[in-house]
Protein backbone atom coordinates (compact mmCIF):
# COMPACT_ATOMS: atom_id res chain seq x y z
CA UNK A 1 0.00 0.00 0.00
CA UNK A 2 2.65 2.71 -1.00
CA UNK A 3 0.02 5.27 -2.58
CA UNK A 4 -3.45 4.50 -0.06
CA UNK A 5 -5.12 7.33 -1.99
CA UNK A 6 -4.53 6.46 -5.65
CA UNK A 7 -6.55 5.95 -8.24
CA UNK A 8 -7.82 2.58 -10.21
CA UNK A 9 -5.27 1.81 -12.57
CA UNK A 10 -7.10 2.24 -16.12
CA UNK A 11 -8.48 -0.93 -17.49
CA UNK A 12 -11.60 -1.52 -19.29
CA UNK A 13 -14.81 -3.22 -18.16
CA UNK A 14 -16.17 -6.02 -19.76
CA UNK A 15 -19.54 -7.61 -20.45
CA UNK A 16 -20.45 -10.48 -21.92
CA UNK A 17 -23.78 -12.25 -22.92
CA UNK A 18 -23.09 -15.59 -22.11
CA UNK A 19 -20.54 -17.74 -19.76
CA UNK A 20 -19.45 -19.30 -23.44
CA UNK A 21 -18.40 -15.77 -24.51
CA UNK A 22 -16.96 -14.62 -21.32
CA UNK A 23 -14.55 -17.90 -20.85
CA UNK A 24 -13.40 -17.33 -24.57
CA UNK A 25 -12.71 -13.98 -23.46
CA UNK A 26 -11.11 -14.43 -20.36
CA UNK A 27 -9.10 -17.37 -22.29
CA UNK A 28 -7.74 -15.03 -24.64
CA UNK A 29 -6.31 -12.71 -22.56
CA UNK A 30 -4.27 -14.78 -19.98
CA UNK A 31 -2.92 -12.05 -17.30
CA UNK A 32 -4.68 -9.71 -18.64
CA UNK A 33 -8.50 -10.04 -18.09
CA UNK A 34 -9.88 -10.87 -15.08
CA UNK A 35 -13.01 -12.13 -13.42
CA UNK A 36 -15.40 -9.61 -11.20
CA UNK A 37 -17.84 -10.85 -9.16
CA UNK A 38 -18.12 -8.91 -5.40
CA UNK A 39 -14.90 -7.26 -6.38
CA UNK A 40 -13.94 -6.82 -2.48
CA UNK A 41 -9.99 -7.94 -3.54
CA UNK A 42 -9.72 -7.43 -7.07
CA UNK A 43 -10.18 -3.68 -6.70
CA UNK A 44 -7.99 -3.51 -3.48
CA UNK A 45 -4.98 -5.23 -5.37
CA UNK A 46 -5.65 -3.26 -8.43
CA UNK A 47 -5.64 -0.03 -6.39
CA UNK A 48 -2.61 -1.28 -4.34
CA UNK A 49 -0.69 -2.50 -8.47
CA UNK A 50 -0.56 -6.02 -7.26
CA UNK A 51 -1.96 -6.75 -10.66
CA UNK A 52 -1.74 -4.79 -13.59
CA UNK A 53 -5.42 -5.43 -15.17
CA UNK A 54 -6.03 -4.83 -19.01
CA UNK A 55 -10.01 -5.80 -18.60
CA UNK A 56 -12.24 -6.61 -15.97
CA UNK A 57 -14.49 -9.08 -16.89
CA UNK A 58 -18.08 -8.79 -15.13
CA UNK A 59 -19.76 -12.68 -14.12
CA UNK A 60 -22.61 -11.03 -12.49
CA UNK A 61 -25.52 -10.93 -14.85
CA UNK A 62 -24.81 -14.43 -16.11
CA UNK A 63 -27.48 -16.94 -16.33
CA UNK A 64 -27.46 -19.66 -13.53
CA UNK A 65 -24.71 -17.87 -11.85
CA UNK A 66 -27.04 -16.62 -9.20
CA UNK A 67 -28.66 -19.87 -8.13
CA UNK A 68 -29.36 -20.62 -4.63
CA UNK A 69 -31.56 -24.36 -4.64
CA UNK A 70 -31.88 -26.74 -1.91
CA UNK A 71 -32.85 -30.26 -2.30
CA UNK A 72 -33.33 -32.34 0.66
CA UNK A 73 -31.87 -35.42 -1.28
CA UNK A 74 -29.23 -33.47 -3.26
CA UNK A 75 -28.09 -30.81 -1.21
CA UNK A 76 -27.36 -27.09 -1.70
CA UNK A 77 -25.84 -25.01 -4.70
CA UNK A 78 -25.00 -21.37 -3.83
CA UNK A 79 -24.10 -19.64 -7.05
CA UNK A 80 -20.98 -17.49 -7.85
CA UNK A 81 -23.07 -13.93 -7.19
CA UNK A 82 -24.50 -15.16 -4.35
CA UNK A 83 -22.90 -12.66 -1.32
CA UNK A 84 -21.85 -13.60 2.04
CA UNK A 85 -25.25 -11.71 3.93
CA UNK A 86 -27.36 -13.70 1.83
CA UNK A 87 -25.66 -16.85 3.33
CA UNK A 88 -25.82 -15.26 6.51
CA UNK A 89 -29.02 -14.55 6.47
CA UNK A 90 -30.10 -18.21 4.89
CA UNK A 91 -32.65 -19.98 7.22
CA UNK A 92 -31.31 -23.33 4.78
CA UNK A 93 -27.62 -22.14 5.75
CA UNK A 94 -28.46 -21.60 9.83
CA UNK A 95 -30.39 -24.70 9.27
CA UNK A 96 -28.41 -27.20 7.55
CA UNK A 97 -24.76 -25.58 7.20
CA UNK A 98 -24.73 -23.41 10.32
CA UNK A 99 -21.15 -22.85 10.08
CA UNK A 100 -21.00 -21.84 6.66
CA UNK A 101 -23.14 -18.77 8.20
CA UNK A 102 -20.60 -17.83 11.54
CA UNK A 103 -17.83 -17.97 9.30
CA UNK A 104 -18.99 -15.78 6.65
CA UNK A 105 -20.16 -13.27 9.25
CA UNK A 106 -16.23 -12.87 10.06
CA UNK A 107 -15.24 -11.27 6.46
CA UNK A 108 -15.19 -7.59 6.84
CA UNK A 109 -18.34 -5.18 7.75
CA UNK A 110 -21.93 -5.48 7.25
CA UNK A 111 -21.54 -3.43 3.90
CA UNK A 112 -19.07 -5.39 1.96
CA UNK A 113 -21.00 -8.08 3.08
CA UNK A 114 -23.06 -6.98 0.27
CA UNK A 115 -20.89 -7.48 -2.30
CA UNK A 116 -18.66 -9.75 -1.61
CA UNK A 117 -19.28 -13.60 -2.20
CA UNK A 118 -18.79 -16.84 -0.94
CA UNK A 119 -17.27 -18.01 -4.41
CA UNK A 120 -14.66 -14.89 -4.70
CA UNK A 121 -13.48 -15.50 -1.21
CA UNK A 122 -12.95 -19.25 -1.61
CA UNK A 123 -11.25 -18.42 -5.21
CA UNK A 124 -9.32 -15.23 -3.48
CA UNK A 125 -7.50 -18.23 -2.01
CA UNK A 126 -6.21 -16.80 0.81
CA UNK A 127 -4.43 -18.72 3.38
CA UNK A 128 -7.02 -17.31 6.11
CA UNK A 129 -10.27 -17.00 3.95
CA UNK A 130 -13.00 -17.42 6.71
CA UNK A 131 -15.21 -19.45 4.80
CA UNK A 132 -12.66 -22.26 3.05
CA UNK A 133 -12.63 -24.10 6.41
CA UNK A 134 -16.49 -24.59 6.92
CA UNK A 135 -16.76 -25.33 3.15
CA UNK A 136 -14.23 -27.83 2.88
CA UNK A 137 -15.54 -29.96 6.19
CA UNK A 138 -19.14 -29.66 4.34
CA UNK A 139 -17.43 -31.76 1.28
CA UNK A 140 -18.03 -28.73 -1.00
CA UNK A 141 -17.53 -29.32 -4.74
CA UNK A 142 -16.68 -26.30 -7.33
CA UNK A 143 -18.93 -26.04 -10.16
CA UNK A 144 -16.38 -24.77 -12.99
CA UNK A 145 -17.12 -23.59 -16.67
CA UNK A 146 -14.75 -22.85 -18.98
CA UNK A 147 -13.65 -23.30 -23.05
CA UNK A 148 -13.82 -27.13 -22.62
CA UNK A 149 -17.16 -27.42 -21.03
CA UNK A 150 -18.47 -28.16 -17.30
CA UNK A 151 -16.55 -30.08 -14.88
CA UNK A 152 -16.62 -30.34 -11.32
CA UNK A 153 -13.70 -29.68 -8.36
CA UNK A 154 -13.73 -31.36 -4.98
CA UNK A 155 -12.35 -27.83 -2.95
CA UNK A 156 -10.34 -29.75 -0.87
CA UNK A 157 -8.57 -30.56 -4.62
CA UNK A 158 -9.05 -26.73 -5.44
CA UNK A 159 -5.80 -24.57 -3.73
CA UNK A 160 -2.22 -24.77 -4.94
CA UNK A 161 -0.87 -21.91 -2.46
CA UNK A 162 -1.64 -18.18 -1.68
CA UNK A 163 -3.79 -16.81 -3.91
CA UNK A 164 -3.45 -19.58 -6.25
CA UNK A 165 -5.87 -22.65 -7.32
CA UNK A 166 -6.52 -25.42 -9.81
CA UNK A 167 -8.10 -22.66 -12.53
CA UNK A 168 -6.93 -22.40 -16.20
CA UNK A 169 -7.04 -19.36 -17.97
CA UNK A 170 -10.92 -19.65 -19.44
CA UNK A 171 -12.38 -21.53 -16.40
CA UNK A 172 -14.59 -19.84 -13.84
CA UNK A 173 -16.55 -20.98 -10.81
CA UNK A 174 -19.90 -21.31 -11.67
CA UNK A 175 -21.10 -22.33 -8.08
CA UNK A 176 -20.25 -24.72 -5.39
CA UNK A 177 -22.68 -27.79 -4.41
CA UNK A 178 -22.52 -29.07 -0.78
CA UNK A 179 -24.17 -32.69 -0.04
CA UNK A 180 -26.88 -32.90 2.70
CA UNK A 181 -24.45 -32.69 5.80
CA UNK A 182 -24.29 -35.80 8.26
CA UNK A 183 -27.16 -36.73 10.48
CA UNK A 184 -26.70 -34.88 13.92
CA UNK A 185 -23.94 -32.89 12.99
CA UNK A 186 -22.54 -30.09 15.10
CA UNK A 187 -19.55 -27.74 14.02
CA UNK A 188 -17.79 -24.99 15.75
CA UNK A 189 -15.86 -22.13 13.74
CA UNK A 190 -13.33 -20.07 15.82
CA UNK A 191 -11.51 -17.48 14.71
CA UNK A 192 -8.72 -15.75 16.54
CA UNK A 193 -7.86 -11.85 15.23
CA UNK A 194 -6.73 -8.47 16.84
CA UNK A 195 -10.01 -7.64 18.26
CA UNK A 196 -13.38 -9.45 18.45
CA UNK A 197 -15.23 -8.48 15.97
CA UNK A 198 -13.92 -8.40 12.80
CA UNK A 199 -10.43 -8.26 11.75
CA UNK A 200 -7.99 -10.70 9.57
CA UNK A 201 -7.99 -14.18 11.39
CA UNK A 202 -4.11 -14.64 13.20
CA UNK A 203 -5.72 -18.49 13.21
CA UNK A 204 -8.86 -19.92 12.76
CA UNK A 205 -10.09 -23.57 13.28
CA UNK A 206 -13.20 -25.39 12.03
CA UNK A 207 -14.29 -28.58 13.63
CA UNK A 208 -17.34 -30.56 12.77
CA UNK A 209 -18.52 -33.85 14.20
CA UNK A 210 -21.89 -36.56 14.11
CA UNK A 211 -22.43 -39.89 15.24
CA UNK A 212 -20.62 -42.63 13.08
CA UNK A 213 -22.01 -46.16 14.90
CA UNK A 214 -18.94 -47.51 12.77
CA UNK A 215 -16.31 -45.85 14.74
CA UNK A 216 -14.67 -47.02 17.94
CA UNK A 217 -15.16 -43.63 19.69
CA UNK A 218 -19.22 -43.39 18.25
CA UNK A 219 -18.36 -40.24 16.68
CA UNK A 220 -16.29 -38.92 13.18
CA UNK A 221 -14.83 -35.56 13.11
CA UNK A 222 -13.23 -33.03 10.63
CA UNK A 223 -10.63 -30.49 11.60
CA UNK A 224 -9.58 -28.18 9.68
CA UNK A 225 -7.02 -25.21 10.24
CA UNK A 226 -6.91 -21.64 8.54
CA UNK A 227 -4.04 -19.12 7.92
CA UNK A 228 -1.20 -21.37 9.52
CA UNK A 229 0.35 -22.93 6.08
CA UNK A 230 0.05 -21.83 2.64
CA UNK A 231 -3.70 -23.35 1.94
CA UNK A 232 -6.33 -24.62 4.69
CA UNK A 233 -5.58 -27.76 6.12
CA UNK A 234 -7.30 -31.10 7.16
CA UNK A 235 -5.72 -32.58 10.17
CA UNK A 236 -6.73 -36.09 8.92
CA UNK A 237 -4.43 -37.61 11.44
CA UNK A 238 -6.42 -35.89 14.53
CA UNK A 239 -9.51 -36.97 12.72
CA UNK A 240 -8.58 -40.76 12.71
CA UNK A 241 -7.51 -40.74 16.40
CA UNK A 242 -11.11 -39.32 17.59
CA UNK A 243 -12.30 -42.03 15.74
CA UNK A 244 -10.68 -44.48 17.34
CA UNK A 245 -10.20 -43.21 20.80
CA UNK A 246 -12.94 -42.56 24.01
CA UNK A 247 -13.31 -39.34 23.34
CA UNK A 248 -11.79 -37.91 26.64
CA UNK A 249 -9.98 -34.51 27.61
CA UNK A 250 -6.86 -36.83 26.86
CA UNK A 251 -7.30 -37.49 23.46
CA UNK A 252 -8.85 -34.16 22.88
CA UNK A 253 -5.87 -33.12 23.85
CA UNK A 254 -3.90 -35.27 21.97
CA UNK A 255 -5.79 -34.32 18.39
CA UNK A 256 -4.96 -30.56 19.50
CA UNK A 257 -0.84 -31.30 19.66
CA UNK A 258 -1.14 -33.12 16.45
CA UNK A 259 -2.69 -30.27 14.73
CA UNK A 260 0.07 -27.97 16.51
CA UNK A 261 2.54 -30.47 14.92
CA UNK A 262 1.14 -30.25 11.17
CA UNK A 263 0.77 -26.00 10.84
CA UNK A 264 3.52 -24.43 9.37
CA UNK A 265 2.48 -20.80 9.95
CA UNK A 266 4.49 -17.82 9.12
CA UNK A 267 5.76 -14.47 11.50
CA UNK A 268 4.11 -11.49 9.98
CA UNK A 269 3.05 -7.89 10.81
CA UNK A 270 0.40 -9.29 12.83
CA UNK A 271 1.62 -12.20 14.83
CA UNK A 272 4.63 -14.08 15.17
CA UNK A 273 5.06 -18.08 13.63
CA UNK A 274 5.29 -18.60 17.85
CA UNK A 275 2.50 -16.74 19.36
CA UNK A 276 0.12 -18.31 15.91
CA UNK A 277 1.17 -22.24 16.65
CA UNK A 278 0.23 -21.48 20.90
CA UNK A 279 -2.95 -20.36 19.12
CA UNK A 280 -3.03 -23.55 16.99
CA UNK A 281 -3.27 -25.70 20.05
CA UNK A 282 -5.13 -23.45 22.08
CA UNK A 283 -7.98 -22.56 19.57
CA UNK A 284 -8.35 -26.54 18.73
CA UNK A 285 -8.60 -27.62 21.96
CA UNK A 286 -11.40 -25.11 22.73
CA UNK A 287 -13.00 -25.61 19.17
CA UNK A 288 -13.15 -29.22 20.41
CA UNK A 289 -14.14 -29.33 23.58
CA UNK A 290 -17.10 -26.69 22.90
CA UNK A 291 -18.25 -29.30 20.23
CA UNK A 292 -18.15 -32.33 22.51
CA UNK A 293 -20.02 -30.51 25.08
CA UNK A 294 -22.57 -29.53 22.85
CA UNK A 295 -23.21 -33.44 22.01
CA UNK A 296 -23.36 -33.68 26.04
CA UNK A 297 -26.00 -30.72 26.55
CA UNK B 1 -8.03 6.81 -23.63
CA UNK B 2 -9.75 3.94 -22.74
CA UNK B 3 -13.57 3.01 -23.97
CA UNK B 4 -16.42 5.01 -21.70
CA UNK B 5 -19.76 3.77 -20.61
CA UNK B 6 -22.61 5.71 -20.79
CA UNK B 7 -24.86 4.81 -17.72
CA UNK B 8 -28.28 6.16 -16.30
CA UNK B 9 -28.82 5.93 -12.58
CA UNK B 10 -31.05 7.84 -10.05
CA UNK B 11 -29.30 9.65 -7.34
CA UNK B 12 -31.16 10.64 -4.27
CA UNK B 13 -34.15 10.78 -6.36
CA UNK B 14 -32.75 12.47 -9.22
CA UNK B 15 -32.09 10.64 -12.48
CA UNK B 16 -28.66 11.48 -14.00
CA UNK B 17 -27.40 10.38 -17.50
CA UNK B 18 -23.74 10.59 -17.76
CA UNK B 19 -20.39 8.92 -19.52
CA UNK B 20 -17.87 7.57 -17.42
CA UNK B 21 -14.56 5.70 -17.79
CA UNK B 22 -14.45 1.65 -16.45
CA UNK B 23 -11.79 2.67 -13.59
CA UNK B 24 -14.08 5.16 -11.98
CA UNK B 25 -15.38 4.24 -8.43
CA UNK B 26 -18.78 5.02 -7.33
CA UNK B 27 -17.21 7.02 -4.36
CA UNK B 28 -15.42 9.08 -6.87
CA UNK B 29 -18.54 9.36 -8.98
CA UNK B 30 -20.59 10.55 -6.23
CA UNK B 31 -17.92 13.27 -5.12
CA UNK B 32 -16.84 14.53 -8.20
CA UNK B 33 -19.77 14.19 -11.18
CA UNK B 34 -22.26 15.10 -8.72
CA UNK B 35 -20.50 16.89 -6.36
CA UNK B 36 -21.74 15.33 -2.94
CA UNK B 37 -19.02 15.68 -0.69
CA UNK B 38 -20.90 14.20 2.43
CA UNK B 39 -19.81 10.98 1.14
CA UNK B 40 -15.79 10.50 2.23
CA UNK B 41 -13.03 8.81 1.02
CA UNK B 42 -11.44 7.13 3.62
CA UNK B 43 -9.04 4.01 3.68
CA UNK B 44 -10.51 3.03 -0.53
CA UNK B 45 -10.02 -0.45 0.57
CA UNK B 46 -13.46 -1.18 1.87
CA UNK B 47 -12.11 -1.05 5.84
CA UNK B 48 -12.97 2.19 6.97
CA UNK B 49 -17.04 2.68 6.01
CA UNK B 50 -16.84 6.29 5.48
CA UNK B 51 -17.77 5.95 2.03
CA UNK B 52 -21.41 4.05 2.65
CA UNK B 53 -24.29 4.71 0.62
CA UNK B 54 -27.14 2.87 -0.43
CA UNK B 55 -27.23 1.22 -3.56
CA UNK B 56 -30.85 -0.20 -4.41
CA UNK B 57 -31.89 0.13 -0.64
CA UNK B 58 -28.20 -2.15 0.65
CA UNK B 59 -24.87 -0.21 2.64
CA UNK B 60 -22.14 -1.21 0.79
CA UNK B 61 -18.74 0.31 0.58
CA UNK B 62 -18.67 2.97 -2.66
CA UNK B 63 -14.79 2.55 -2.89
CA UNK B 64 -15.28 -0.85 -3.67
CA UNK B 65 -17.92 -0.57 -6.28
CA UNK B 66 -17.65 0.54 -10.01
CA UNK B 67 -19.75 3.46 -11.28
CA UNK B 68 -20.18 1.21 -14.44
CA UNK B 69 -22.22 -1.30 -12.31
CA UNK B 70 -24.36 0.98 -11.20
CA UNK B 71 -26.49 1.63 -14.64
CA UNK B 72 -29.66 1.31 -13.67
CA UNK B 73 -29.71 2.00 -10.06
CA UNK B 74 -30.71 3.58 -7.16
CA UNK B 75 -28.20 5.45 -4.69
CA UNK B 76 -28.74 7.19 -2.14
CA UNK B 77 -26.36 8.96 -0.36
CA UNK B 78 -26.06 11.14 3.24
CA UNK B 79 -27.57 13.96 1.53
CA UNK B 80 -30.58 12.25 0.40
CA UNK B 81 -31.54 10.74 3.60
CA UNK B 82 -34.79 13.20 4.44
CA UNK B 83 -36.35 14.43 1.71
CA UNK B 84 -37.01 17.86 2.69
CA UNK B 85 -33.50 18.21 3.32
CA UNK B 86 -34.16 18.79 6.96
CA UNK B 87 -32.44 16.63 9.81
CA UNK B 88 -33.64 13.05 10.45
CA UNK B 89 -34.32 11.39 14.05
CA UNK B 90 -30.91 9.38 13.72
CA UNK B 91 -29.09 12.68 12.98
CA UNK B 92 -30.90 14.44 15.96
CA UNK B 93 -30.00 11.74 17.90
CA UNK B 94 -26.64 12.11 17.41
CA UNK B 95 -26.21 15.56 17.51
CA UNK B 96 -28.32 15.07 21.42
CA UNK B 97 -25.60 12.55 22.42
CA UNK B 98 -22.57 14.16 21.05
CA UNK B 99 -21.87 11.09 19.42
CA UNK B 100 -19.94 13.38 16.50
CA UNK B 101 -15.94 14.77 17.46
CA UNK B 102 -14.47 15.39 13.70
CA UNK B 103 -17.17 14.21 12.11
CA UNK B 104 -15.51 12.55 9.16
CA UNK B 105 -17.57 9.08 9.80
CA UNK B 106 -20.21 9.76 10.69
CA UNK B 107 -22.27 10.09 7.05
CA UNK B 108 -21.11 6.62 6.89
CA UNK B 109 -22.26 5.47 10.00
CA UNK B 110 -25.45 7.29 10.11
CA UNK B 111 -26.02 5.71 5.91
CA UNK B 112 -25.22 2.07 7.61
CA UNK B 113 -27.31 2.66 11.10
CA UNK B 114 -30.38 3.87 8.96
CA UNK B 115 -30.54 0.96 6.65
CA UNK B 116 -30.03 -1.38 9.37
CA UNK B 117 -32.84 -0.27 11.45
CA UNK B 118 -35.26 -0.24 8.34
CA UNK B 119 -34.45 -4.62 8.32
CA UNK B 120 -34.38 -4.38 11.84
CA UNK B 121 -36.28 -1.37 14.14
CA UNK B 122 -35.44 -3.01 17.41
CA UNK B 123 -32.30 -4.38 17.88
CA UNK B 124 -30.13 -5.01 21.18
CA UNK B 125 -26.67 -3.42 21.62
CA UNK B 126 -24.97 -6.01 20.15
CA UNK B 127 -26.91 -5.87 17.44
CA UNK B 128 -25.87 -2.22 17.21
CA UNK B 129 -22.04 -2.94 17.11
CA UNK B 130 -22.47 -5.95 15.15
CA UNK B 131 -24.17 -3.35 12.23
CA UNK B 132 -21.39 -0.87 12.59
CA UNK B 133 -18.08 -2.88 12.44
CA UNK B 134 -17.55 -2.22 9.43
CA UNK B 135 -17.78 2.08 10.25
CA UNK B 136 -14.48 2.78 11.88
CA UNK B 137 -14.20 6.00 14.03
CA UNK B 138 -11.19 7.07 15.84
CA UNK B 139 -12.29 10.48 18.12
CA UNK B 140 -15.53 8.56 20.16
CA UNK B 141 -14.64 5.69 21.11
CA UNK B 142 -17.83 4.59 19.86
CA UNK B 143 -19.86 4.67 23.34
CA UNK B 144 -21.95 7.96 22.25
CA UNK B 145 -22.53 6.58 18.88
CA UNK B 146 -24.17 3.19 19.88
CA UNK B 147 -25.90 5.11 22.35
CA UNK B 148 -27.18 7.49 20.03
CA UNK B 149 -28.02 4.66 17.20
CA UNK B 150 -30.24 2.91 20.55
CA UNK B 151 -31.85 5.71 21.61
CA UNK B 152 -33.45 6.63 17.89
CA UNK B 153 -34.91 2.43 18.88
CA UNK B 154 -36.73 3.50 21.61
CA UNK B 155 -38.72 6.46 20.57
Amino acid sequence: MNNPHSRLPEFEYIRLDSPESTTAFLKDYPGQAYPLLGGTDILVAFRDRRIQPKYLVDLKHLDGFDSFNFSPNKGLTIGATVTLNQIISSKIIQGHYPILGQAAKQVGGYQLRNRATLVGNLCNASPCGDTIGPSMLYSGELDIFGTNGAKSIPLKDFYLGPGKTSLQPGEIVRSINFPIPPDQHKGVYLSFGRNKLSDLALVAVTVLAYPQKRAPSGFSFRIALSAVSPTIIVVEEAQTLLSEQPITLSSLEKAAEIALNQCRPIDDIRASKKYRRELVYTLTLRALQQLWNSFQS
Amino acid sequence: MKKKHTITLTVNGYKEELEIPSNLTLLHMIRENFALTGTKNGCEAGECGACTVLVNGKPVNSCMVLAVECDGAEIMTIEGLTESGGLDQLQQSFIEHNAIQCGFCTPGILITAFAFLQSNPHPSETEIREALVGNLCRCTGYERIIQAVLDTTLE
